[in-house]
């Protein structure tokens, strides 16, 4: 059991690091889920299932829901799903006209 | 020799025109150092004179050249290095601060702990006797200290209430609702908002949405028997009740859960709650003895007072946590 617990405390201190690390809004917000997850599993072990409830419902649930929310509302995860349409079809454009040009060869 | 009068003189027509109050010193000033090339025109005519304040027009250009230089190279590695080495300086300091104290510390469950006293001696002895619930945790924070929880529920519900102030629209008012009525009328608009129809979300959310709920309900009712209680239960209902609306829309999730439920619930909800503690002020705010009979311990109709504050509580916080969701969604329940 110890040995799970000292597990748990890592994961947590690695998730409370790369939150700040990362760069991309919304994966720090998934590790930041997975910390309140931990953090859950860590007040089950100290012996305190009622602590552990609200902090799956409100951590891991609402408050991510919430900055995901927020991440919408200022279009961080519209702005990556436009750079990435962008992309493809600039992608599939190139690969029209390449295919094009060797019908016109052909 | 023969400025210094004409200096004076307008300093003083310009203390006594701010003394009435007519013009800013400030924006003369302003003003005077946009006019500036026009005074160049009126320069002595005599050419030494000319020369030397050309010559000292181009030092002070060097000057600033070299200071603007100087900032640009070295000033800025010097201010960032200082930065740097501040930020470094500071956190370890911190760092070792907090380890400092967390050493010392007494270990987690030792005997001599400082929150063993009569207290917590008090609530664990006679906690079951005089509240009436099987969970220690909840007959503290619902019986013991309710007034606590009352405070944390208003918390709660001011912070909706900004939420609502903050990021409503309204479609009825007249001053900002170009935004609402746009996103009332303009379909596209409306469906930008709304989750797109997802098959394995909505089949998903079909199987998980009931489980959730009553899940929630579980533990809001079961809060003085088991783990768990108000704030808890009212968030995985809320939980619940958000999943449901990402998956069918918010025009579903209006058949049943609209503005003016919400208001209602919550007030009542709140309303309740304050009634049934406040109360005991007027009986000399010394321990709250419950109206209703405390009943068996373990049984689901005991501990008084308890399980409606419970259910107050759950209501109060399932409904904050969708307005939450909905009014960040949405702008609107």
């Amino acid at each position: 059991m110890t040995v799970v617990n000292e597990l748990m405390l890592l994961f947590l201190i690695i998730c409370a690091i790369s939150v700040s690390l990362t760069r991309d809004l919304l994966t720090s917000v998934v590790i930041y889920m997975s910390y309140s997850m931990i953090m859950s599993i860590v007040w089950i072990t100290l012996e305190s299932p009622d602590l552990a409830i609200t902090e799956a419902a409100v951590g891991a649930g609402i408050t991510s829901l919430l900055f995901f929310l927020t991440l919408k509302k200022i279009h961080a995860i519209d702005a990556r799903n436009e750079v990435r349409r962008a992309q493809k079809a600039a992608e599939d454009k190139a690969a029209h006209d390449g295919g094009a040009e060797d019908e016109e060869k052909a | 020799m023969k400025k210094k009068p004409d200096l004076l003189n307008t300093a003083r027509r310009g203390v006594s025109n701010w003394l009435n109050q007519e013009e800013a010193p400030l924006e003369r000033g302003m003003l005077a150092a946009q006019q500036r090339p026009d005074m160049e025109e009126c320069l002595p005519a005599d050419e030494t004179a000319r020369l030397r304040m050309e010559e000292e027009a181009r030092e002070e250009e060097e000057i600033a050249q070299r200071l603007r230089e100087w900032n640009e190279k070295k000033g800025t590695r010097i201010s960032s290095g200082i930065y740097g080495a501040l930020c470094v300086l500071i956190c370890v300091t911190m760092i070792c601060l907090f380890l400092y104290t967390v050493m010392n510390l007494p270990s987690f469950g030792s005997a001599q702990h400082p929150i063993n006293n009569e207290v917590s001696a008090r609530y664990i002895e006679k906690g079951l006797q005089e509240t009436g619930a099987v969970n220690i945790v909840t007959g503290m924070i619902l019986d013991y200290r309710a007034f606590d929880t009352l405070g944390e529920s208003t918390v709660l519900f001011t912070a909706a209430m900004v939420v609502l102030f903050l990021l409503r629209l309204d479609a009825h008012s007249d001053r900002y609702s170009d935004l609402a009525r746009a996103v009332r009328e303009n379909p596209h608009h409306e469906s930008y908002y709304e989750p797109r129809s997802d098959a394995i979300l909505q089949k998903t959310a079909f199987v998980l949405t009931p489980i959730v709920i009553l899940l929630g309900i579980y533990v809001v009712l079961n809060g003085h028997l088991s783990p768990g209680g108000g704030f808890s239960g009212g968030a995985i209902m809320g939980a619940g009740l958000v999943l449901y609306a990402s998956a069918f829309g918010s025009r579903s999730i209006r058949r049943f859960f609209t503005y003016k439920t919400y208001q209602r619930i919550v007030l009542c909800a709140l309303m309740t709650y304050a009634l049934s503690k406040c109360y005991s002020f007027y009986t000399g705010a010394n321990g709250i003895h419950s109206i209703i009979p405390l009943g068996t311990p373990g049984a689901i109709l005991s501990s008084g007072l308890i399980l409606v504050l419970n259910i107050c509580v759950g209501f109060i916080v399932t409904c904050t946590m969708y307005a939450f969701y909905a009014v960040f969604r949405k702008g609107e329940l």
